[in-house]
């Protein structure tokens, strides 16, 4: 046991660089991700909530087949279906839109929570003022919405920086794929437990500051209401 | 001239309930007509089909000879969208019961965000006239805080000043004061009373009697979502025509 960790050591130099960068990767397409979820979430929050029906259902199909099924198997098809039909991604677009659109289905429903806390007297109100239903709902509602929706985003975000994990089966160049190759290289196999431990910590100081944020919004909002 | 307001045989359905049946009311530029009635006679769903946040399920309403809500092409009557809605809607100010103030925004800003986002005034100019409004209900030294920190009275006289920021040529009240605090309820009706004294044309749904018969020009009763009786105010209070607004008139004078 002491000799592994004493191997370990002495490898610790060549590792850490590794995941530094790869933490670097695992940063961008988390990013990246949050940012077409959160715009993409919005489009499908705001068709659940349409007065026309077939929109309402198109977003509630979408909600339920994303959410329904894994993340890895929409990855798969993102990447290694479309590639078939000619639609070329790069493993790292693949992530960002693969993980975007999923995340979206669980953004989307975020927001429409968010946004029917809201008393409908609000949007009565606006609207008997003369705004639109755009209007109200970006000067009236969603202002107040945000502030209930920003603790579950929070949360959010920390499930995608763990997800982020999974887009090393498409050779995404994150934490876990580049553990996995130091760990493939034979002189580092028998130190594969350490370095997982390694990758651990480097995940948890993404996510241990998104989830003492979370906190603080919980809190604040306690506060508001 | 054209009555302001003219309501043409009105309908609203909910399902299978049928909350007005048939309502036809004409009110006249500057007049002041208050509907009073048991709950569940339809009085709040004609105010709110008259800014068409119901949309009757027919008839017609028409604000200053302009149609509510639809427009006539070839004799068919057609909804219009949604901004043509908010522009007629910007006409009429429509004072809710519970006030819905909007809570993220201080008072001023719950006054100057209608004219600074539907008119386009500037924000200098917009909260020059918020301030104007809030003086005239009282509530000017109140500009910077969150309607939280307001009382009842207090967050209605500000929702008052909000839609007379957009300069209505019609207001409607919907038992503005029903749901405050008795000792709030005075400084209300005083503010109303103002507004009622400048010529406005208002329309309010109301249980104080008191206050219906001091201000208002003609008074309607209505039951069942028809209306029973209308008339002036000393008619209607002190010698009504029917069972219906005798026996309503008595419960709420007993309360």
């Amino acid at each position: 046991m002491i000799e592994f960790w004493t191997k370990f050591w002495q490898w610790l130099p060549e590792i850490l660089p590794v995941l530094w960068f790869a933490t670097g990767m695992t940063v961008r397409v988390t990013l990246g991700a949050l940012v077409v979820a959160l715009a993409l979430g919005l489009v499908v929050a705001l068709m659940r909530i349409s007065p026309l029906r077939s929109l309402r259902w198109i977003a509630l199909l979408y909600t339920d087949v994303l959410r329904g099924t894994p993340a890895l198997v929409q990855l798969f098809i993102i990447y290694f279906g479309l590639s078939d039909l000619g639609l070329e991604f790069d493993p790292v677009s693949a992530a960002i839109v693969g993980l975007g659109i999923n995340g979206a289905a669980y953004v989307g429903e975020i927001y429409r929570a968010g946004i029917e806390a809201i008393h409908k007297g609000q949007m009565e109100a606006a609207l008997s003022l003369g705004m639109t239903p755009l209007k109200a709902m970006r000067f009236i509602v969603l202002p107040q919405a945000v502030r209930i929706m920003l603790p579950p985003l929070c949360n959010y975000a920390i499930l995608l920086v763990k997800d982020t994990a999974i887009i090393s089966t498409i050779a995404a160049p994150e934490i876990m794929f580049e553990a996995r190759r130091l760990v493939q290289a034979t002189f580092m196999h028998s130190i594969s437990g350490q370095i997982y431990l390694l990758c651990a910590v480097f995940y948890l100081a993404l996510t241990l500051p998104l989830s003492h944020v979370a906190k603080r919004l919980e809190r604040a909002r306690q506060r508001w209401h | 001239m054209d009555p302001l307001l003219r309501i043409v045989d009105l309908h609203k359905s909910f399902g299978a309930l049928e909350v007005l049946k048939g309502v036809s009311i004409e009110v006249e530029r500057g007049e002041k007509l208050s509907i009073i009635g048991p709950s569940g006679s339809g009085k709040t769903t004609l105010l709110r089909c008259v800014n068409y946040l119901e949309k009757p399920t027919s008839g017609h309403v028409w604000v200053d000879g302009t149609l509510i809500g639809e427009r006539q092409v070839n004799g068919r009557f057609v909804h219009l969208s949604d901004r043509e809605l908010a522009r007629e809607r910007a006409e009429i100010g429509f004072v809710f019961q519970r006030f819905n103030l909007f809570p993220h925004l201080t008072a001023l800003d719950n006054v100057s965000v209608a004219p600074r986002r539907v008119l386009g005034v500037p924000r200098p100019a917009a909260e020059e006239q918020a301030m104007a409004m809030l003086e005239k209900v009282g509530l000017a030294h109140k500009a910077g805080e969150y309607p939280e920190r307001l009382s009842g009275g207090q967050q209605q006289r500000v929702a008052i000043a909000r839609v007379l920021a957009m300069q209505p040529k019609l207001m409607l009240f919907d038992e503005a004061t029903s749901a405050l605090d008795p000792e709030l309820i005075g400084e209300v009706l005083k503010v109303m009373r103002e507004l009622a004294d400048e010529g406005r044309t208002m329309l309010i749904v109301t249980h104080e009697i008191q206050f219906a018969a001091e201000v208002s020009d003609r008074v309607i009763f209505m039951d069942g979502g028809q209306i029973v009786e209308e008339g002036p105010p000393e008619q209607i209070f002190t010698a009504p025509k029917h069972e219906r607004t005798r026996t309503f008139l008595r419960q709420i004078l007993e309360r």
